[in-house]
């Protein structure tokens, strides 16, 4: 049975002294778009909330980091870093794309499974705690940077 | 994607994939490119395949015969970092770097 993360997550802030957490929940039919193109002809786009930074730049914090990073797609694997509160960091640390798979994509591209990359990916923190934060300043960040690289579709990575 | 189930379906996006993964998982198993392509790949099918909004497709990939991490996760230690409010490098030379306003690579 798969994890219920939840209610574990509920009893985690209860025991940090944080009010009852509200957690998002859309039970309309969310909106649809059929994908244009076939997957082999798009150009997609990749966003990770793992805590992926590039060594050089800054790197995320932990209370509630509303901030992006920007990732050239064909940036060096091995200048990849991972930061992050609630996870254990031991194997994204080792192997970046267990949590933000650029050279899986990139090899998919290389198939021509993909039709290519956008020419930069973005990277965020998870568990920011407030929603209407992630709604107002993040997401309306995100989509204006990916829709101005006219992507096709675009590769959702929580942690 | 996703390795939280029960969050996906209250969050209900028009299309995932679910990989039932231990957090810091999501898209495989480290230095595993083979099984990494293939999660990515029956994932990325989700595009085409699915055509109901809301659907969330279920990946058949599973983490150890036992599952036995799902039993910490569900009831464990909480083992989060504090909510430090000031950058957390992965090394020191990371932060230096980035004090120096050095680019990638340099």
């Amino acid at each position: 049975m798969p994890v219920d993360y939840i209610p574990r997550i509920q009893e985690k802030y209860a025991q940090e002294g944080y009010p009852a957490y509200q957690w998002v929940v859309n039970p309309d039919p969310p909106p649809w778009q059929p994908l244009r193109r076939p997957l082999a002809e798009c150009r997609l786009g990749l966003v990770a909330s793992g805590g992926i930074y590039v060594t050089g730049q800054v790197a995320f914090h932990y209370k509630d980091d509303t901030s992006f990073r920007v990732i050239p797609t064909d940036v060096k694997t091995t200048d990849l870093r991972a930061t992050h509160f609630a996870y254990d960091l031991t194997d994204a640390r080792q192997d970046p794309n267990v949590v933000f798979p650029i050279d899986t994509l990139r090899g998919l591209v290389s198939e021509g499974v993909i039709g290519a990359l956008a020419a930069h990916a973005y990277t965020c923190m998870g568990g920011i705690y407030s929603a209407r934060r992630v709604r107002e300043e993040l997401a309306p960040q995100l989509t204006e940077r990916l829709l101005a690289e006219r992507v096709d579709a675009v590769l959702f990575v929580p942690v | 994607m996703s390795s939280a189930l029960d969050i996906t379906r209250a969050v209900n996006p028009p299309r995932a994939a679910f990989l039932d993964y231990p957090l810091g998982h999501t898209t495989g198993k480290p230095h595993e490119p083979a099984l990494q392509r293939e999660i990515l790949w029956q994932a990325l099918e989700a595009f085409t395949s699915l055509t109901i909004p809301g659907t969330v497709k279920m990946l058949p990939f599973i983490w150890s015969e036992d599952q036995a991490w799902q039993a910490t996760a569900q009831r464990g230690p909480d083992d989060r970092r504090p909510r430090y409010d000031t950058p957390q490098y992965q090394t020191e030379e990371d932060r230096q770097r980035a004090a120096a306003g050095m680019p990638c690579s340099a």
